[in-house]
């Protein structure tokens, strides 16, 4: 049963198309996230269901019901902004019942509410504090029971963690989530962060130039790419461009730099001759010193880069093509700047991309 | 910390506080002092407060001067209390409009239109009264075009009266509540007032419980800067106001230059001070509580 559907949204902005047609829907009690570089459009999409914006054509759907004329202040969802948006001259029991009071909620009831919420988010000590008297994380987490306390049937994130330093982001990601499974409430979370989105949500909606690039669970997003951009912008990757050929069975791809063409993984339904790119994971590339079987790039160690836990051998293949290769530390430590040695790939982890 | 360093220290520090005692400290004191002494023929036209005597030192300080300006001058407090309050009311109830809509202006109009509200300031405050009266006498602009309008039959009288002043007042020191109010509103983080929306608050009461509270600095800076200089405003009661106009600037104006009583008029200068420092005291308090946000 989806909580919001999208149906062909468009929104200009003089000669620029924001919003591009885009048509999605989110189910009840989803964690959904719509990832996309700055100015891809996703945020002028989560402003459209607030009713901040109105579509130049195309429907809002809540719950089954049209909220396309609705003003924001009638529309059953709230908003956890950027910027958190706290009332500075209100203390954080005033931030959070600030909707209720809208509503017209009797005292009592509010106040139950008030607590309830401050309990969720863990901030009973500071409902007396201002927000100038509050930490990042704190703000957050005000800013997030205030956008629950009128159990909105959808809660739209604005870049939620984005203000945070990277420690606190990775566990208030973790909160985000158990917060939304205990409460049940549908979540649209918008991201640039493609760590955050595969983190999150159960599905993702990969945006670019306004429009829905790939919709997907994170895992297809991820393991499936459907195009050069989702493939790059999701995730590091290293793209190999080449023409289909005729295999042995079936098509293959010759790749300049690679002497013998590449089985492919999957059956395309393209012409012999289409140019194609075949894209395999840093952690999927597999380093030997001698030739392995099967279609193998040979190529020079350029660096490692030691990120703890795993590292990652940037090498240059003979084409000139730089290429990335992810293991764990204690293997990346047996190579030297300057290694001639051949990257290789299981053919079912490398993903053909078509366009 | 050595001499020569804690010299130093106090050379950076003394400047603004040399300033302060120099320009306003002193004066006031002379101002008090003057205002204690007696009315004497004399250049200055006041005894000193010690002199010799047979006795050795002996003071002729008085406070019969404000015994005179409390029995007197009342009604010249009150009406200034009252026509200041009023313009200062006036300013906020149109400036704030003026200024909320400068505020939410597209960016590039936002100075032109502040310019504009500076502009008068090129002109003279004499000649922008006596323009006043070119408009509101009884065969002035105003009138005339009534008259044509067919609205009136006979002038009407805009002219040497209350409303005049008002008129006159909300005018000249309009600007000074439209600035400070920008300031504050332009402030403002606009996602506050979409909060507000997005948690059920219709226009008007985001408006209310956000947009309202959250300019009180600007709309107490501003009530100030109208409030303390309309209070002691001599130049336009006396242009545009009726002979029963009766404002404290023209109070002192009249005991200063007219009757040549100093100390009568010291002594209303320096009630006008204390009567002053009540609001400037409300004022910073609203303005210092919002100050952490």
């Amino acid at each position: 049963m989806a909580i919001l559907d999208i149906v062909a949204a468009t929104k200009r902005f003089g000669a620029v198309t924001a919003v591009d047609n885009v048509s999605l829907s989110v189910d009840a009690g989803e964690l959904f996230a719509l990832l996309g570089p700055s100015g891809c459009g996703k945020t002028t999409l989560l402003r459209l269901i607030a009713g901040f914006e109105q579509p130049d054509s195309g429907r809002i759907l809540i719950d089954g019901s049209d909220v396309t004329p609705m003003p924001p202040y009638r529309r059953p969802v709230n908003m956890m902004f950027q910027s958190y948006a706290l009332f500075p001259h209100l203390d954080v029991a005033g931030n959070i019942a600030f909707g209720l009071r809208q509503e017209g909620m009797e005292r009592a009831r509010r106040d139950a509410r008030v607590a309830e919420m401050l309990a969720l988010v863990q901030m009973s000590d500071y409902a007396r504090r201002r927000p100038y008297e509050l930490s990042g994380g704190q703000k957050q987490r005000v800013a997030l029971a205030r956008a629950l306390a009128k159990m909105p049937k959808l809660l739209l994130l604005d870049e939620p963690l984005a203000a945070l330093d990277r420690k606190l982001r990775e566990e208030t990601r973790l909160e985000l989530i158990g917060i939304q499974e205990r409460v049940g409430t549908s979540f649209l979370v918008v991201t640039h962060d493609q760590e955050e989105a595969l983190g999150m949500a159960s599905r993702i909606a990969v945006m670019n130039h306004g429009r829905v690039a790939q919709l997907g669970s994170s895992a297809e997003i991820y393991e499936r790419p459907n195009s050069r951009f989702v493939a790059d912008f999701v995730g590091a990757v290293n793209l190999f461009d080449g023409t289909l050929v005729a295999g042995f069975n079936s098509l293959a791809l010759a790749v300049p730099g690679i002497d013998t063409p590449v089985p492919l993984p999957e059956t395309a339904d393209l012409p012999e001759g289409s140019a194609v790119a075949l894209a395999v994971r840093p952690e999927k590339l597999r380093l030997t010193a001698t030739r392995p079987k099967g279609p193998a790039v040979a190529a020079t160690v350029v660096s490692i880069n030691y990120q703890g836990g795993v590292s990652i051998v940037h090498l240059t293949a003979a084409s000139g093509q730089a290429l990335k290769a992810q293991m764990a530390s204690a293997s990346a430590a047996a190579y030297r700047r300057g290694d001639k040695l051949w990257a290789s790939w299981d053919a079912g982890d490398a993903v053909v991309i078509t366009r | 910390m050595t001499g020569l360093e804690g010299w130093r220290r106090w050379a950076l520090i003394a400047p603004p506080f040399v300033w302060l005692l120099v320009f306003f400290l002193l004066p006031l004191g002379v101002v008090a002092a003057i205002s204690l002494s007696q009315s004497a023929d004399t250049i200055p036209p006041y005894a000193p407060l010690f002199a010799r005597g047979p006795n050795g030192l002996e003071s002729s300080a008085t406070l019969e001067n404000y015994r005179v300006i409390c029995q007197g001058c009342l009604r010249a407090y009150s009406n200034s209390l009252f026509y200041a309050a009023l313009a200062t009311a006036l300013c906020l109830l149109v400036g704030y409009p003026i200024a909320f809509a400068i505020a939410r202006a597209p960016r590039a109009w936002r100075n032109p239109l502040l310019f504009l509200v500076i502009l008068p300031f090129w002109t003279s405050l004499l000649i922008r009264v006596y323009a006043w009266i070119a408009i509101l006498q009884p065969t002035g602009l105003l009138n005339r075009a009534l008259r044509a309008l067919g609205v009136i039959d006979a002038p009407i009288l805009l002219i040497y009266n209350d409303f005049a002043v008002v008129l006159g007042l909300v005018y000249a020191y309009l600007p000074f509540m439209i600035l400070p109010l920008y300031g504050s509103l332009s402030q403002l983080d606009e996602s506050l007032v979409e909060a507000a929306t997005d948690l059920g608050a219709r226009p008007a009461r985001a408006f209310l419980d956000i947009v309202l509270p959250l300019s009180l600095p600007g709309i107490a800076a501003g009530a100030l800067l109208v409030f303390i200089p309309a209070i002691g405003e001599f130049v336009i009661p006396d242009l545009l106001g009726g002979p029963r106009t009766l404002m404290v600037g023209k109070v002192l104006w009249q005991e200063f230059f007219d009757n040549v009583d100093w100390p009568a008029a010291a002594a209303v200068a320096m009630v006008l001070v204390a009567i002053l420092t009540a609001p400037l005291l409300v004022a910073q308090r609203v303005i210092e509580r919002a100050r952490p946000s």
